[in-house]
């Protein structure tokens, strides 16, 4: 039967995809161990079923409460000074890259022997005792929703990934304020409890879905002095039903990027969403900050993947009545939600746009000469519209960075290859090692079009001087960004301090752009005091019509420095200053959160600051959910 | 101005003169004609010459940058715009384009730069007793031409400036300058083409309404900036200065080499004021004929063979003092907010914005100060200074002592004054003397002014020309040391004319005074109450003057001081007040003749034309087509 055919295709689709997946997050396994393949249950009552998802109540069981991500995986250097990363989760887990420590040490200054180890773990005596509200605990209780107050639990949710944020946690300090209890809805219903009872009982309520914050959203104004409870959605994560009809699933807002992929991978789609923090953050997160993925050229952005959106706040349940893909209705009110960083309410289901898993996905890299060639190569893709699904392009230290994450090498062979491959492009075809920059590209579709589409890009970008890279290039570029955050806790173990931050601008102003934004961070750093060179590293990571996000890596050492936190707090403060004034928008898909509040009214009037107050007024008039972001 | 805390002013005004005027960071000089008496020129001419450039930028062939500059966004735009205007094909106008930029563009190549260094060498050395150049300026100027884009930005006293600018930069092994100059050069056969294979590229003096001229002129200029392929060399002063006073700047070109910061398409760009100060102009004498009416000679190379004859005297020396770099985008801190030029395509065209206008006129009013404030004085200038207010002339002795008070003077006003070192001070007289042989002479223990005694019979007119040209000459020596005495001399005038010694009636008369000169002297826009400030703290702290509670009156020992001081301004303020009643009449010449008027500087065209400017300005006068 035609039907049962195309089920096994299905299964089998969803298979290959799953090892895709794997391949750019995970360690190739063939027993699949660590992810239990389940059969989506559609249930349109939505009734709480047995939780599966990947994130437990208690974080700290598996994930890292002073650094980034799985506790059994790290960056350290051993005993041989070599660079290994732990665990089997990654394709890098349990290698040893070789060439990690000469690029540590040479653009750093840094040197392995110059420890600054991280407390090892929580001393409870710098956390706050919590102020409960008494009323509201023992309504809780009543409700038989799971809360705690434990201190390790309250700290978790205090925090997203700022440097600043790691950095105390690293270095113990004490906390001024940390959520005084967390709570964990089942489903909507309990967060509709939740929230009826905090505004009884005049609680503040800050949303929490996966901690990866990096705008200071999660951090509890220390002048709150109402109890603040965290409200933490992650045991919200089930597909709540999904329509083949219309290609759409109705989500709960808990699940986490990779639960939600390999959900629907299971019944042979995909959401396509891919943001680089994916294995943590949140359906609700992305809505609430309005995330971009990585592959948005093929399945756009959240905004234009969300069909409808379901949300709690201290006035009710907004949502619409309809799945229309497009109304005229006035603004729309997916817009209030949209980007609204948890002040107004708590999103709880979403209905989003789901795509067959495509049928071939192939990785690609091209190296140009410079970076202006490789930015007018992009320009020229985005005007013909036909961006691959993924399109970036890594500036020269990246490119490094990127070669200081190889393996190593098992063959002679593959050593004699790579030694061919450097000796063509920088001899033969003249390309300067300090100058030439590389595109990483990830095609997607059926085989026939993939091919198609990648040799129309290789032919534009040949007009640029660009040469095909390979295969193993492109994909490295994206495991480094998977792993970028694990680097930094290996930084932090050096004396060395990183962050990235990202912003969009015209196509005609990137190139100014990054070399502005770069040599004000160089200028800033050295009159700071900071003795050793920073690192400072962009890439165009995502190409629009009009014009391009730019992702920037930043770090240096930090050894002679009183206060690193405050001087790195400071340079990115310039930063962003040069950022808008060479045309930048505040933020591309981070959000504004408490790190850039204050440039709210210079980048969307003060009409418009108006506006939103009014919105938040009549919404929240008792700022239940006080987390002062945004305004 | 009441509203101002005194005391707080006086700090601010403190510090910013300290910073404004690091009289004891002021670095040494270097005579760079030692070594040319010393080696071979001709080895010099072709000695390896490799200038570090802006980020290690490759030099660019003059071709390859008009391919640039034609091929932009900013000249196609306007290019298609000129053509939908004139209904003209965009060809054409693309055709058009191109012959501008063909006549205005530079074509910089080293041999004719090695004929230069070879054949000014050897005219230097037969001018100019010394060309003393700071060289820390020089190690400045190096490392800023490596970080960002340069503009130098010398003072305009002579044709020499330029040529002489090159001519350090090239014996320093320093990036060539690119140099805006105007059209007349064009126009001598020969030697036009030899200034533009030195860097030059010609602009025409006016071009109001031509929008492709203005498209073509800017983007050349910004794509030379914003590659950074050589620094750009421009007068902010637009002309050379007759009278050796500064002139007030014009802001066209500072407008163009500004705008890349604020669009972002470089970091910042970094301003180098330069002051070139010479102990004698070449032009001496024929800048005080220019400016009673005479023509100034068009520029030919013929004449250029005549003046010839100016090989044979002795100029004394120059000094080229290389100011600090001045950041751009430092001074547009909290100034500018760059960000309103996002919302504006970049290649498009359009008048700066109110706050950059008001900016870039500040930047160059502060740059054209830096200048002056690094001007090298020489002893004559102080003389020249004395003998105008004497001008039936001074026993030599009182010329002497009062020269070395004027001196001190000078120095406790931050002058950056050239005193022989050890020399005893009537020699230093006398040899000042003897230079300015042509301006003034000692006969019977007296000193006096030299008025050119034509041959054959000489009619009054002619007589009164003859003196005209010999005060002016000696003013343009006066004239070098004005901005150090302005401020306190205007204060010294405020305080003779106004009605009591209050504080404030006293600033009243000030900033008229300051209002109305501020076409005649470099007085920064928004100032007043700074300059003021200044002022009294120059007075006061050479003992001249005192302030008790809110008045402000003359010392015991301040006579001398303050009298000097309205000397010093009286032929100004004397040329305003008779201008109002001539603008009527037009015999100002006439006036002077009968005796009525003693100020032979109203006769000044320079003067004439900024009183009138301020009377304009002043709502004074009015203009009237007759």
């Amino acid at each position: 039967m035609a039907s049962n055919n195309n089920s096994s295709d299905r299964q089998r689709i969803a298979q290959q995809r799953l090892s895709r997946i794997a391949a750019h997050l995970h360690k190739h396994e063939d027993g699949n161990s660590g992810i239990i393949a389940k059969e989506c249950k559609i249930d349109a009552t939505g009734s709480p079923e047995e939780n599966k998802g990947t994130v437990p109540r208690k974080r700290q069981e598996i994930m890292k409460w002073n650094g980034w991500g799985y506790s059994d995986s790290k960056f350290l250097f051993n005993k041989k000074g070599q660079a290994e990363f732990t665990g089997k989760r990654y394709r890098l887990s349990g290698m040893t890259l070789p060439r990690l420590q000469d690029w540590f040490e040479n653009t750093f200054g840094a040197s392995v022997k110059h420890k600054s180890p991280a407390t090892p773990v929580l001393n409870a005596s710098v956390v706050p005792p919590p102020r409960l509200n008494e009323a509201f605990v023992e309504n809780l209780k009543a409700t038989g929703i799971p809360f705690s107050n434990e201190a390790e639990d309250r700290v978790f949710r205090a925090h997203g990934h700022c440097l600043h944020e790691i950095f105390a946690l690293r270095e113990g300090k004490k906390f001024e304020r940390v959520p005084d209890m967390v709570v964990w809805p089942n489903c909507h219903k309990d967060v509709v409890k939740i929230v009826e009872l905090a505004c009884k009982h005049n609680v503040c309520l800050i949303p929490y879905g996966g901690g990866t914050s990096v705008t200071s959203a999660l951090e509890c104004p220390p002048e709150e002095t109402r109890c603040i409870v965290s409200l933490d959605t992650s045991q919200m994560n089930r597909i709540l039903w999904l329509d083949e009809n219309n290609l759409v699933a109705h989500v709960e807002a808990g699940i986490i990027g990779q639960d939600l992929e390999r959900l629907l991978n299971e019944s042979g789609y995909c959401s396509g969403h891919e943001p680089d923090s994916m294995e943590f953050s949140s359906l609700g997160g992305w809505v609430a900050t309005r995330a971009s993925g990585m592959k948005k050229n093929v399945y756009g952005n959240i905004e234009d993947l969300v069909i409808h959106i379901k949300a709690v706040t201290p006035r009710g349940v907004i949502e619409k009545s309809c799945q229309g893909p497009r109304t005229s209705t006035g603004p729309d009110i997916h817009h209030f939600i949209l980007g609204s960083e948890g002040t107004l309410g708590v999103v709880t289901e979403v209905t989003m746009k789901i795509r067959p898993i495509p049928e071939y996905q192939k990785y690609g890299s091209v190296v140009f000469p410079n970076f202006e060639a490789g930015v007018a190569c992009l320009r020229e893709v985005a005007k013909q519209r036909c961006a691959p699904a993924s399109i970036r392009l890594m500036d020269n230290k990246q490119f490094h960075f990127g070669h200081a994450l190889k393996p190593q090498v098992s063959s002679i062979f593959t050593h004699f290859v790579e030694g061919l491959k450097k000796f063509y492009i920088t001899k033969l075809k003249g390309f300067d090692p300090h100058q030439l920059v590389v595109a990483t590209l990830l095609f997607e579709g059926d085989r026939e079009r993939v091919l198609q589409h990648e040799k129309q890009v290789y032919d534009i970008a040949a007009t640029f001087g660009g040469l095909a890279a390979g295969e193993d290039n492109g994909q490295r570029g994206y495991i480094l960004t998977f792993v970028i955050a694990y680097l930094r806790d290996l930084g932090m173990d050096y004396c060395v301090v990183a962050e990235s931050f990202e912003t969009s601008v015209p196509w005609d102003r990137v190139l100014d752009l990054c070399q502005n934004v770069k040599e004000r961070i160089i200028r800033e750093c050295k009159e700071r005091g900071v003795q050793f060179q920073p690192l400072t590293s962009c890439r165009v990571t995502q190409t629009y019509d009009s014009g391009a996000c730019i992702y920037f890596y930043f770090a240096f050492n930090y050894r002679g420095l009183a206060d690193p936190v405050h001087t790195y707090e400071q340079v990115e403060h310039a930063a962003r200053e040069e950022i808008l004034a060479n045309g930048g928008s505040l933020s591309h898909h981070h959000g504004v959160g408490k790190l850039r509040k204050e440039w709210m009214k210079d980048s969307i009037s003060n009409v418009g600051v108006g506006m939103l107050k009014s919105v938040k007024e009549y919404v929240d008039p008792e700022n239940i959910f006080g987390n002062r972001n945004l305004l | 101005m009441s509203t101002v805390c005194a005391s707080c002013l006086n700090i601010l005004v403190f510090v910013t003169l300290q910073q404004r005027d690091p009289m004891l960071k002021r670095d040494g000089f270097e005579d760079i004609l030692e070594e040319r008496r010393n080696s071979s020129d001709l080895k010099y001419a072709l000695r390896c010459y490799a200038p570090v450039l802006y980020k290690g930028v490759t030099p660019c062939k003059a071709n390859m940058l008009k391919n640039i500059v034609l091929q932009s966004d900013q000249l196609r735009y306007v290019i298609n715009q000129v053509s939908q205007e004139s209904g003209e094909a965009p060809d054409i106008i693309q055709e058009e384009a191109s012959v501008i930029l063909e006549e205005m563009a530079h074509r910089l190549q080293i041999s004719t730069v090695r004929f230069f260094a070879f054949a000014l060498s050897k005219a230097f050395k037969t001018l100019f007793q010394h060309v003393c150049v700071n060289e820390e300026g020089i190690q400045r100027l190096q490392q800023a031409i490596q970080e960002h884009p340069v503009v130098l930005l010398p003072s305009h006293r002579s044709y020499m400036d330029f040529l002489l600018m090159s001519y350090i930069l090239y014996t320093y092994d320093l990036a060539l300058p690119v140099i805006a100059a105007g059209m007349d050069f064009m126009g001598m056969k020969f030697v036009g083409e030899m200034l533009r294979m030195s860097g030059a590229f010609f602009i025409r003096r006016s071009f109001g309404g031509d929008k492709l001229y203005w498209a073509v002129f800017s983007e050349y200029v910004k794509t030379m900036l914003r590659n950074g392929f050589a620094p750009i060399e421009f007068f902010l002063e637009g002309t050379r200065s007759r009278t050796c006073k500064s002139l007030t700047p014009k802001l066209g070109l500072l407008n163009i080499v500004i705008e890349p910061f604020f669009k972002g398409e470089v970091f910042d760009v970094n301003l180098v004021p330069i002051s070139i100060s010479y102990e004698r102009i070449l032009e001496e004498s024929l800048y005080a004929r220019e400016l009673l009416g005479v023509p100034k000679p068009k520029e030919s190379t013929s004449g250029l063979l005549k003046a010839r004859r100016i090989l044979s005297e002795d100029y004394g020396s120059i000094h080229v003092y290389f100011g600090q770099p001045v950041s751009v985008r430092s001074l547009a801190q909290g100034k500018v907010n760059r960000s309103t030029y996002n919302l504006f395509p970049r290649h498009i065209p359009r008048k700066p914005m109110e706050e950059t206008q008001s900016f870039v006129n500040d930047t160059a009013y502060r740059i054209v100060r830096l200048q002056e404030d690094n001007m090298v004085l020489k002893p004559w200038v102080l003389m020249a200074s004395l003998l105008l207010q004497n001008l039936e002339g001074m026993e030599l002795s009182v010329l002497t002592e009062q020269t070395v008070w004027l001196r001190g003077l000078a120095l406790s006003y931050a002058a950056f004054l050239d005193w022989p070192d050890h020399a005893p001070t009537a020699k230093v007289v006398s040899s000042s003397l003897a230079l300015h042989r042509g301006l003034a002479c000692v006969s019977g223990g007296r000193v006096s002014l030299v008025v050119g005694e034509p041959l054959g019979p000489v009619t009054p007119e002619e007589a009164l020309f003859n003196r005209a040209v010999s005060v002016l000459s000696c003013a343009s020596y006066r004239n070098q040391v004005l901005h150090v005495f302005l401020r306190p001399a205007m204060l010294a005038v405020a305080m003779h004319t106004a009605a009591s010694s209050k504080k404030n009636e006293v600033y009243n008369c000030f900033s008229f005074l300051w209002d109305m000169f501020s076409n005649d002297f470099i007085l920064c826009p928004g100032d007043t109450v700074q300059d003021f400030e200044e002022a009294c703290y120059l007075l006061v702290k050479t003992g001249a003057v005192q302030m008790p509670q809110q008045d402000i009156v003359m010392t015991d020992i301040g006579q001398p001081t303050l009298s000097f001081f309205n000397g010093l301004l009286e032929p100004f303020l004397q040329g305003y007040q008779m201008l109002l009643p001539t603008l009527r009449s037009e015999h100002s010449v006439l006036c002077v003749f009968t005796g009525n008027l003693r100020c032979y500087e109203v006769l000044s065209s320079d003067m004439q034309k900024n009183a009138l400017a301020a009377l304009l300005r002043m709502d004074a006068v009015r203009k009237v087509k007759v």
